[in-house]
């Protein structure tokens, strides 16, 4: 057995986790509150890696460098994640809060679609280099091959938001009505929450946090195109269901099996059946859990 | 009453449909181009487009081939073997003549069937299958691009011979092409006997992150690795073993030998080898072909854009020289006639790869290839 | 003028948001900014235009949601043609044979000589139109959503090839055996998720899908890889030699034949015993199960027989293809079966139909808008869902009626 591999496996995999948790965390706030498979998830994550890309790309050449730009870059990404998020609610969402449930679904596929042709034909269906926004850390160089400078980031990234979420939820008022509106829409309507603009919060805060993984994701990989979205959103999906959907420490800990999963599997196995294993794991524990590991199971009222 | 109204709606509106295909006028000749024009696959079609585009405007500026305007019949087909199939039907009903395409090796099997059965000479920029000549099953089909085995081979042994590696990873995208170069070097290297190849694996195209494939690579400890596939996977890859430190030679296709990969790995690209079809950017007739793209798309040509732009020179020069499109006349004229292109100067051989076309290896320094001697 | 004015604020607003993709292009190799600023008028002014609509539609929409609730009967005041169609007896089956006459002799009626791609357009078409129906069954009437379903038609396409490549087997011994296969998958798939339902379903269904397409990919020696299979035999006619046309205006009929048989089936099946109970699973599981409808039964037989026409059409399409490789059986081939299931009218099988052409023929057709197809796509799913949620013909349910009391009907939208 050879230990070193597998820790170096594990720390992979962690990371991985990390990244699927960070997407997951948006995915599960929206199911949580309005019971959506929010498809173009995805999408809002990559457009916040291309205004990132273009904000980058516009200080670079205008000779700005170093923290400026990572600081600018990420701040204009989110600002506009948040503004796609908050529209996509009010275009494709809102008009269907009392459809069947397979309409809104169908509308967020649709979505993603547009999303994902929208950037393409704006931009270029190329792949474009990103600039590497997290710098590499000198007190990193002697366990980088376990953990890189912007796994580090990732890392802490994930943990922060993932409580501070959890305090916005727990302890502040907007949480409480996200709390309220999850529990009986119409009761929280009842006793004056606005829940329209809880909904659009949560698409913000859900979208914010797609934004933050997309460029930390982007500086990671060093590279977008219009459709990373996709799998991206597919795999924190899965991740999400996985820790039980609507449940925030369930989409971390969705995103860690997940990612742990796929590592070892791609390492002791084979790289080239990753998603099998990914897809695998969610089949057997939803068989087992229908409810996902952390999810409670709802009692279905007549 | 209604019903007949309707019928009869219904039935001038197929009829309607019939009569919109193009009606064909015998006086030109048809040079179709397809390849994928849309979807995530058109970085590769484009250029061969606007590489047909541009020489055709020029020869039919010109006067045309014998006399003949060209008229061209752009086709798009994503890559996507049921579409190729649409797509060569459509190109065969409406009379074309020669074909140059199609772009990736799947979409030109699919097609070669339909252009086989109507006598029909694709000229392929850039599919590089093997048994698309080799297998001798296609008559009709040339290309303009050596073939995977042949790169693969040269990967091969400028592995084991130039940089002395003993413990070899082979990695690839699962992808015909990919897969198919990485097959081809295993089999090279293990026929060899110089090196082993301590690892295999196909890796997930798009995937957001390889660093479990990557530290398998450290823990096996390869001292090179080999990769078939395309350049967005490649400089992931050289990026996450850059962040990982590992450093070992890198070896790639001509997936990777563009301006795409340089563009995208940045400064991770540097040291990387990539085989790649032989410099031809000193032919004088590439040069031109390449400051006329630049002074009208404002841009560097991008991949296989020297191939279509040989492969449409070739069959308009054979249209000149059988002095018609009769399809043996075509055939014999390819294989026998030498023409000048931005490959440059080519005939066929009996199976349909083009002669004197063969690759080479390039690494990048300073942020460009330079071919290593 | 409040309209207006909001109007102005939306076109304000998605000049804003579309400010860094439309107007901003970073060329990274020559280091050069490009700055598309006429993009943004055009972005503001369509944004404009397209508000004011929007808010004139929502508003209409919302005013005869009003009306309709107000109102008892609301289906007799006003019908779209498709339902006025299917109410008159003789007229629909006067429009029934008239579509009959003209699929028969379609490939007469579009194609001369050696000109059979239009006839190759339709088979596709028409293969998509069988799968559409398939799909129908499962997530129109059971309320299934499987968003995987192309996997099925993996497996039909994937028998065909490999029977007919190792083992000689021809076209028509293969057709039911695909949709035997198919079938079976649908069973063994259906098996774990019976306990699943709504979003869980869609994501493990498309985890199949993954998972199908990755093993196809990868088992090279089993099916071929990425390369795919190659040199699949077009169907044998009495061991007659057909020339390209023949070939597929003999395809074209089998299929036609085949979407002949699914309407039958799927009408006969829709008022069927397991139809009702499909329908009633739809739009209330616990009360169905309360009522002594088996789940379990229930729900497999509707993936089942869902996937049965996926994995009989497989065979037609690996026939008609010649060659297949995982590329065709992504999930954006899945979503466009769900799209045409939807577009076409949940549970309505001419809306089906007509979504199924329309959205396969479309793009065929308007090759020259290829690059905006899929953004166009996207954008009619939700503007579809939104101002017509129950599809282009609405499906209607079998009433029966007394005659004191007035049947309940369904909107499909509930």
């Amino acid at each position: 057995m050879d230990f070193q591999y597998l820790f170096e496996l594990l720390c992979g995999g962690v990371v991985k986790g990390s990244i699927y948790a960070l997407i997951a965390l948006g995915y599960t706030m929206v199911y949580g509150i309005i019971q959506l498979i929010n498809f173009a998830h995805g999408e809002v994550y990559m457009i916040g890696a291309f205004v990132a890309f273009i904000v980058a790309g516009i200080l670079t050449l205008t000779g700005y460098s170093g923290l400026t730009v990572l600081v600018l870059a990420a701040v204009v990404a989110l600002i506009y994640a948040a503004a796609y998020g908050y529209t996509l609610e009010k275009i494709a969402y809102r008009p269907l809060r009392n459809a069947p449930r397979l309409s809104p679904l169908i509308s967020a596929i649709g979505a993603s679609i547009f999303l994902m042709n929208y950037v393409q034909l704006a931009q270029t269906p190329d792949f474009l280099p990103f600039p590497e926004l997290v710098a590499d850390f000198e007190f990193m160089e002697p366990i980088a091959r376990y953990v890189s400078s912007v796994d580090l980031v990732i890392l802490i990234v994930t943990t922060v938001t993932m409580i501070a979420l959890t305090v916005l939820i727990k302890y502040t008022r907007i949480g409480k009505a996200m709390r309220a509106t999850q529990q009986d829409m119409v009761m929280a309507r009842l006793v004056g929450v606005n829940v329209d603009r809880v909904i659009s919060a949560t698409f913000i805060i859900g979208s914010v946090l797609a934004a933050i993984a997309g460029v930390l994701i982007a500086s990671r990989t060093g590279q977008i195109n219009s459709a990373i979205g996709f799998m991206a959103g597919l795999k924190a999906f899965t991740a999400a269901v996985l820790g039980g959907i609507g449940n925030i420490p369930g989409a971390v800990l969705g995103g860690l099996v997940l990612g742990i999963a796929e590592t070892l599997g791609a390492g002791y196995i084979s790289s080239a059946y990753e998603d099998v294993f990914a897809f695998g794991l969610l089949v057997l524990i939803l068989i087992l859990r229908p409810a996902g590991l952390l999810g409670k199971a709802v009692k279905q009222k007549v | 009453m209604q019903k007949k109204t309707l019928v009869q709606l219904v039935a001038a509106a197929l009829v309607a449909m019939a009569f919109a295909a193009p009606a064909s006028a015998a006086d030109t000749i048809k040079l179709g181009v397809a390849g994928p024009h849309t979807g995530d696959l058109a970085p590769y079609g484009m250029p061969s487009k606007e590489a047909a585009e541009m020489v055709v405007a020029e020869i039919n500026a010109k006067g045309g081939v014998n006399g003949k305007q060209v008229e061209l019949m752009i086709a798009d087909d994503q890559c996507k073997p049921e579409i190729a199939t649409n797509v060569a039907t459509k190109l065969v009903s409406e009379g074309v003549n020669i074909v140059i395409g199609h772009v990736c090796s799947g979409a030109t099997k699919a097609a070669m069937g339909i252009y086989k059965g109507a006598k029909i000479i694709a000229i392929s920029p850039s599919a590089t299958n093997p048994p698309l000549t080799k297998g001798g099953e296609y008559p009709n089909f040339y290309r303009t691009i050596a073939a995977d085995d042949d790169q693969a081979m040269l990967a091969a042994s400028f592995a084991t011979d130039k940089l002395n590696a003993k413990k070899i990873a082979i990695l690839h995208d699962k992808g015909d092409y990919g897969k198919g170069f990485a097959d081809f070097c295993k089999e090279a290297i293990e026929k060899g006997g110089k090196a082993k190849v301590v690892m295999y694996e196909g890796i997930q195209p798009g995937a957001m992150d390889y660093s479990a494939v990557i530290q398998k690579l450290r823990s096996e400890g390869a001292d090179l690795l080999i990769f078939g596939g395309y350049h967005p996977e490649a400089s992931k890859l050289l990026s996450l073993m850059n962040k990982k430190k590992i450093k070992v030679p890198f070896i790639g296709p001509d997936g990777l030998k563009g301006d795409g990969f340089l563009k995208i790995a940045g400064k991770d690209a540097e040291g990387v080898y990539a085989t790649g079809p032989m410099d031809v950017s000193k032919f004088p007739i590439n040069m031109k072909a390449r400051s006329d793209y630049k002074a009208k798309y404002g841009k560097e040509p991008g991949t296989f854009f020297d191939q279509a732009y040989a492969a449409t020179l070739a069959a308009l020069n054979a249209v000149k020289v059988a002095g018609g499109t009769d399809y043996d006349a075509l055939g014999k004229a390819l294989r026998s006639s030498m023409v000048e292109t931005t490959v440059g100067k080519i005939k066929f051989d009996a199976k349909g790869d083009a002669e004197g076309v063969g690759f080479s290896v390039y690494q990048v320094k300073s942020g460009a290839f330079a071919e290593v001697k | 003028m409040a309209h207006l004015k909001r109007s102005f604020g939306i076109g304000l607003w998605f000049m804003f948001l579309t400010l860094p993709l439309m107007v901003v292009r970073v060329n990274t190799l020559n280091h050069e900014v490009e700055w598309r600023w006429s993009n943004m008028i055009w972005v503001g002014i369509c944004a404009f235009a397209i508000a004011w609509f929007w808010q004139f539609s929502i508003e209409r929409r919302t005013a005869r949601r009003a009306h309709v609730a107000a109102d008892a009967h609301p289906e007799v005041e006003k019908l779209s043609l498709a339902q006025r169609l299917a109410d008159d007896p003789v007229l629909s089956r006067r429009v029934l044979i008239g579509a009959a006459v003209v699929a028969m002799i379609f490939p007469w009626l579009v194609s001369t000589g050696q000109n059979y791609y239009h006839i190759n357009v339709m088979v596709s078409a028409l293969i998509f139109v069988v799968l559409g129906l398939g799909l129908n069954i499962t997530v129109g009437l059971a309320g299934l959503l499987d968003l995987g379903y192309i996997a099925f038609f993996a497996v039909g396409a994937y028998t065909y090839a490999l029977l007919s490549k190792n083992f000689d087997l021809g076209f028509w011994t293969c057709l039911p055996l695909g949709g035997l296969m198919g079938m079976l998958f649908g069973v063994v798939l259906g098996f774990p998720i019976l306990r699943l339902r709504g979003d869980y379903l869609a994501i493990v269904t498309l985890g199949f899908a993954s998972i199908t397409k990755i093993v196809l990919e990868n088992w090279d020696t089993v099916f071929g890889g990425a390369a795919g299979i190659a040199g699949i035999p077009r169907p044998e006619f009495f061991g007659m030699a057909l020339d390209g046309r023949q070939k597929s205006v003999y395809t074209y009929y089998i299929v036609l034949a085949l979407v002949a048989l699914t309407i039958v089936v799927t009408t006969r099946l829709k008022n069927s015993r397991v139809g009702r109970a499909w329908m009633a699973l739809r739009e209330d599981e616990i009360a169905c199960v309360a009522m002594g409808v088996d789940m379990a039964r229930t729900k497999l037989s509707a993936y089942a027989l869902g996937a049965f026409w996926a994995g009989l059409v497989g065979v037609i399409f690996a026939a008609h293809n010649n060659f297949i490789n995982p590329d065709s059986f992504t999930f954006m081939d899945s979503a466009m079966i769900l799209a045409m299931v939807v577009l076409g009218g949940m549970g309505s099988i001419l809306g089906v139909i007509i979504a199924g052409l329309a959205l396969k023929l479309l793009p065929e057709y308007l090759r020259a808008f290829a690059e905006y197809r899929m953004l166009v796509f996207g954008a009619v799913m939700v503007l579809m869902m939104i101002f017509r949620p129950q599809g282009l013909i609405n499906n209607m349910r079998r009433k029966y009626e007394c005659d004191t009391v007035e049947g309940d009907h369904d909107d499909g939208a509930k």
